[in-house]
């Protein structure tokens, strides 16, 4: 698709030059860059509860962000009006952190080159209302059909598209068109009138809404919300102290997230106040780890096309083997560190400030049995589910807690046990990992990130692996 | 289009959702604009400074609801939002108890709540860089150990909103507020801690020292230096304010009305029921002046007020909108919260734990081994259950003194138990949010380590 053909110069009469002018406003007081981030956002969300929908709302919201660069510092302004006097305004005011006469050789805007990782013809937010309402339905009926002891459902269905143009002072112009949707359910459980339990799954991605009908069915994560809570339901007190830790594929991979993906965002490393700080090279997990966060896969919740500055994502080697290998950049800090930009510049809205985030964060399979990790240990702890997790990434302590897991007792998963956080620190914690299975799984496509107040979807996931030492937060 | 012409706005698509055959409609218009600068290792680092409006409309087509939003107020934007929640409210199926407030449930409380100062709007932007300067130079400055910042902050937020109602209710009002804050690193033997401070106000005259700040986070972030992981063992944990208030938030969201009909808390069905220690009295009031959980009316249009949550460790009220009363039989509490769409929610108004007599320094003083608790991580709270397990950093009490620092351990226990065994509340009670608690003792609690 030809510029003049995207969202933004059809519906709104943009044109290049425009961007320019725009571009060349914010850099009037001076500064070494300038972007504009438009964005056009229409969400629609979908809740039943009580088997009743409760709520159905759509909306639209529209705006767009002026950035300039000077040096290290940055002005940041926004309009939610596209008129050109609002958009000159922003840029003027953003190039209030400017006081130099500007340095930036003029480069037009070119095109850069087009992928589309997420061919969706028609976007969920597209498909008739009735339909999202009735596979929100079917999710409800099937987490009540699954155990009599569930008294209690919930399932949001939600979905969004997003239009963005990026126009920046180097020249790049690019657009997109990301669509996302998920379903998520939540369950509860009691026998009698004893103290209830709750499970919760879901999952989604970049996809049309047959991906709902045809791979991941309503059913699907309704009957695995239910199940865990069935499963809580007989569960014992957790462990207190060190432990050896399995954890399950898939979701658990939100240890990699915690444990290493924050303290390699490049903003962090480049101000030294990370505990990765100045550790490239460095050993900073067993041998067996190879840690990547690769924002080109096909459809997946944490993949782009273009970053949030108009960057290709890419795929990038974190940890190899053990060894550190490099960080997440956005723009500003390849600038001031010169180095490679990796198409990590994301941002919650037009609103926002990019920053380097993650995007589909996980571990390579390696070579063990999965069977064969869980029967090696005598005495441990499973862990198959895992609700959030955080970071203190100076010190580089980080948490996880786990929603579903099980007592190892020689070598075999026995009974399960309640919430428990996981706690460890990040340049140290991944040095434990023993075994690696080569069962990689990515978790269903649910995850938020949230980083100095901005969310954004991402991706995680992990093969089953074995970490012999890792305290975990129970009570027995 | 200045907030005085948005109340006609809000009454403008109220009247539209009637006349295209809603039985009842509510509307809500939200303005805010944010002035943000960061300063780092005393140079300006970030300086962001705009605006932005959004308009959200729920209609009901007698028991059936639909809702929208946009950020498109011009007649046609509106236009268009009034027919979006329409389509929708023909897909929804019928919610018995779905509707809005009695009109005579409806108003807003008299007197100044004082939410708004216009000393924020005419604050130069070179004075609020510099008060972010002044923060981070004085923790810097606090001990030669702190060697690197995350940088001092100034934020200010001008704020406005409107809610109209097809039962009458008509009200606006703005708001303010603003905050320094300091975030610095102290570094030894290569390990690096970082904690911060904050100061924050509806007015600028309400502000601490931007030096006071600073020398705080200071003070906080050397503390943590050394820090060691303690073996595991069963200890009395004494909470800090600022983790205190994290604890009495989970009981504002075991309260709310809408995991109480769900039965998706543990204070369900408890009513009257002696759920903690005889030592808390818990409290809701959002008619406090000058507060930043006050507003005059919630986001259903019911005036605010003070409510008694736990007297004495008896629970006395849950926290309810007009719904979540409608399915308990009881009243709304004026307690709806919503961003600007969609069903009220359920939030509170300023949330707090009633001060008791001991000092911090005389609670520190009886415990003869025990954790005080400056940091949690993680999401490990569960009010489904009450279990509770997060990460913990803080210092090691020792013979009634603080001896030394630990960090990557865990604490555990469950809800129940914890507000059971509360051992000590302390009279340092600060409002520095809309949660607000002192120093609170829990008798013991397992710390999870080596």
């Amino acid at each position: 698709m030809a510029f003049s053909d995207s969202f933004f110069a059809a519906k709104f009469g943009i044109t290049q030059r425009d961007l320019e002018n725009y571009i060349s406003e914010a850099l009037g007081r001076g500064g070494d860059y300038a972007d504009l981030y438009f964005e056009y956002l229409a969400t629609s969300s979908i809740n039943i509860d009580e088997s009743i929908v409760k709520s159905a709302t759509q909306g639209v919201s529209l705006g767009v962000g002026v950035r300039v660069i000077a040096g290290e510092r940055t002005g940041y302004a926004y309009s939610d009006d596209l008129s050109p006097e609002r958009i000159r305004h922003a840029a003027q005011v953003a190039a209030m952190i400017a006081s130099e006469p500007s340095k930036v050789e003029k480069t037009p805007l070119h095109e850069g080159p087009k992928r589309n990782l997420y061919p969706v013809l028609t976007a969920p937010s597209e498909t008739a209302f009735r339909e999202r309402v009735e596979l929100a339905q079917r999710a409800d009926r099937a987490a009540r059909a699954y155990d009599s002891r569930i008294f209690q459902v919930n399932i949001t269905y939600a979905d969004n598209v997003r239009e963005v143009l990026v126009a920046t002072s180097d020249g790049v112009l690019n657009f997109d068109r990301q669509p996302l949707a998920r379903i998520s359910v939540s369950a509860i459980a009691r026998n009698g009138s004893g103290a209830p339990q709750q499970g919760y799954s879901g999952g989604g991605g970049r996809y049309e809404l047959d991906f709902f009908r045809n791979q991941r069915t309503p059913e699907y994560f309704a009957q695995e919300a239910a199940r865990q809570a069935i499963v809580q339901l007989d569960a014992v007190d957790a462990p207190a102290g060190e432990q050896t830790v399995v954890l399950g594929p898939g979701w658990p991979g939100v240890l990699l997230h915690e444990a290493v993906g924050h303290g390699l965002e490049a903003d962090f490393n480049r101000k030294g106040v990370s505990a990765f700080s100045g550790r490239i090279g460095q050993q900073v997990a067993s041998p067996l780890c190879t840690v990547v966060d690769d924002g080109t896969m096909s459809g997946r919740r944490g993949s782009l096309n273009v970053d949030d500055e108009g960057n290709q994502t890419q795929r990038n080697v974190l940890i190899e083997n053990g060894i550190l290998r490099g960080y997440l950049q956005d723009k500003l800090s390849s600038r001031i560190t010169k180095s490679v930009a990796t198409g990590n510049g994301r941002r919650e809205s037009y609103e926002h400030i990019p920053m380097p985030r993650m995007t589909n964060t996980f571990m390579l399979a390696g070579e063990s049995d999965p069977e064969e990790i869980i029967r090696s240990v005598p005495r441990g702890l499973y862990c198959a589910n895992f609700g959030g997790g955080q970071v203190d990434i100076t010190s580089g302590n980080f948490v996880f807690s786990a929603s579903e897991s099980y007592l190892i007792e020689d070598g075999k998963l026995t009974r399960p046990v309640r919430n428990a956080t996981l706690i460890g620190n990040g340049p140290e914690a991944m040095k434990y990992v023993s075994m690696v299975g080569k069962d990689l799984k990515l978790d269903e496509g649910i995850g938020v990130c949230g980083k100095e107040g901005q969310s954004v979807p991402v991706g995680v996931g992990i093969p089953t692996v074995r970490i012999d030492r890792m305290t975990v937060g129970g009570t027995a | 289009m200045t907030f005085a012409d948005l109340p006609e706005i809000a009454e403008g698509a109220v009247k539209q959702a009637l006349a295209a055959g809603a039985s009842d409609a509510e509307c809500t218009i939200g303005e805010g604009s944010e002035f943000a600068a960061n300063v780092r290792l005393g140079q300006l680092e970030t300086l962001k400074e705009s605006g932005s409006r959004g308009a959200g409309l729920r209609v009901l087509f007698d028991k059936r609801m639909g809702a929208s939003y946009t950020s498109d107020l011009t007649p046609e934007g509106i236009r268009r939002m009034v027919q979006s929640a329409i389509d929708l409210a023909a897909v929804t199926t019928e919610d018995p108890d779905a509707a809005l407030p009695d009109p005579s449930e409806l108003g807003s409380i008299d007197g100044d709540l004082k939410l708004y100062s216009p000393d924020i709007e005419t604050l130069p932007a070179d004075t609020k860089i510099d008060y972010a300067k002044r923060a981070e130079a004085a923790a810097l400055a606090h001990d030669p150990r702190i060697t690197n910042s995350e940088g001092g902050s100034f934020d200010s937020n001008i704020g406005g909103r409107v809610f109209a109602n097809s039962r009458g209710f008509i009200g606006s009002y703005r708001s303010t507020y603003c905050s320094i804050s300091a975030v610095p690193i102290a570094v030894e033997n290569g390990a690096m801690e970082r904690d911060y401070w904050y100061s924050m106000a509806r007015s600028v005259s309400g502000l601490e020292d931007p030096e006071y700040v600073g020398r705080k986070a200071g003070e906080r972030a050397v503390r943590r230096l050394g820090a060691v992981k303690v073996e595991t063992q069963r200890v009395p944990v004494v909470f800090d304010p600022r983790m205190a208030r994290s604890l009495i938030g989970e009981i504002a969201e075991a309260v709310d009305g809408r995991a109480i009909y769900r039965n998706a808390s543990f204070l369900a069905g408890k009513l009257g029921e002696k759920i903690a220690s005889s030592k808390m009295t818990v409290v809701d009031d959002g008619t406090i002046p000058g507060l930043f959980g006050s507003q005059p009316f919630d986001d259903e249009g019911v005036p605010t007020r003070r409510t008694v949550v736990i007297e004495n460790g008896v629970l006395q009220s849950y926290l309810l909108n007009t719904y979540a009363a409608r399915k308990l039989g009881l009243k709304s509490t004026g307690s709806a919260s919503r961003g600007i769409t969609g069903n009220a929610g359920i939030g509170h108004g300023n949330f707090y734990l009633e001060r008791g007599e001991k000092t911090p320094e005389q609670i520190i003083a009886g415990v003869r081994n025990g954790f005080y608790v400056t940091e949690l991580i993680g999401t490990g709270v569960n009010t489904v259950t009450g279990d509770y397990s997060r990460g913990a950093a803080g210092l090691w009490i020792r013979d009634g003194e603080l001896a030394f620092a630990v960090s990557e351990v865990t604490i555990a226990s469950t809800l129940q138990e914890m507000f059971g065994n509360i051992a000590e509340i302390g009279s340092d009670l600060e409002f520095r949010g809309s949660i607000a608690a002192p120093t609170v003792m829990i008798g013991e609690m397992t710390v999870a380590g080596r």
